[in-house]
């Protein structure tokens, strides 16, 4: 890939992460003034409450949306951090594929919870 | 008088702390980049925290107790005036880099307005709206529980 199709890559990640995460921050962190204005949950981090939003399509594509969007934006950062001291090209290559292969193990990892979360049934 | 012998071209600790004469938007992006990494951090921690609820509600519970103590919760405020932040400064890098609200184009003639300059008034805007956003987190994370 280009680097500058991964730098627009990595914009678009933060748009989509602007989004995702608002959702997410005020569900999770501003449930008190949520409540207030009549919106959102109650026990947000009750285990009932958590189980009820992972059975949701809407939250189980939302948190895999979250999930790829943050690796790619998270690890593409860091890795433009990285960069910048002036690195051999080797070790940037070395570099670019433990970043590559820890974002898909971590993606691959939570996609799996996500889902097996979705499928989950109450015991 | 001693002669210096060579000039270290190295600031230290002070590249990364002061600002120079950059101004104000380099303090921004060194707090853009130190948010951004902690963001990461806790990212990839809450993965596998989250994926517990996957092994019942026991495995959720346990380590939902521990995370209830005040060390945690404070840490979790952090991580959301982090978010605040980067996310609001993050929209304001975006519209830079995009070139919305820097105006047309011109050719540099004096008295010519720097390009900080004109997204300056972006950064006021997008810096007060993640104060309201933190002051409504603080005040939901201590003071309404």
């Amino acid at each position: 890939m280009r680097e500058s199709t991964a730098w627009y890559l990595f914009l678009l990640a933060g748009l989509v992460i602007f989004v995702l995460l608002s959702i997410h921050m005020a569900i999770m962190h501003l449930d008190s003034i949520l409540l207030a204005m009549g919106m959102g949950y109650e026990n947000v981090l009750k285990f009932e409450s958590v189980f009820a939003r992972g059975k949701q399509v809407f939250f189980m594509v939302m948190y895999i949306l979250l999930l790829g969007a943050a690796l790619y934006h998270g690890l593409y950062g860091l890795r433009t951090i990285l960069f910048e001291l002036n690195l051999k090209k080797g070790l940037q290559r070395v570099i670019t594929v433990v970043f590559l292969l820890a974002g898909i193990g971590l993606f691959v990892f939570g996609a799996y919870a996500a889902i097996a979360a979705y499928q989950m049934k109450m015991i | 008088m001693e002669e210096k012998k060579g000039y270290r071209n190295k600031l230290g600790l002070m590249g990364w702390l002061s600002g120079g004469r950059y101004g104000i938007e380099r303090y921004a992006y060194t707090l853009h980049r130190l948010t951004g990494l902690g963001i990461l951090t806790y990212f990839i921690m809450h993965i596998f925290v989250t994926a517990t609820r996957v092994q019942g509600q026991e495995a959720w519970e346990s380590i939902m107790s521990t995370l209830e103590k005040p060390f945690f919760k404070i840490g979790e405020f952090l991580v959301f005036v982090a978010f605040a932040y980067h996310a609001l400064n993050g929209i304001r890098l975006i519209l830079t880099e995009l070139g919305v609200f820097m105006g047309k184009p011109q050719l540099p003639v004096y008295p010519y307005k720097q390009s900080t300059l004109r997204q300056r008034p972006v950064l006021i805007v997008v810096m007060i709206l993640a104060a309201v956003v933190i002051v409504a987190g603080g005040w939901d994370f201590f003071f309404l529980k």
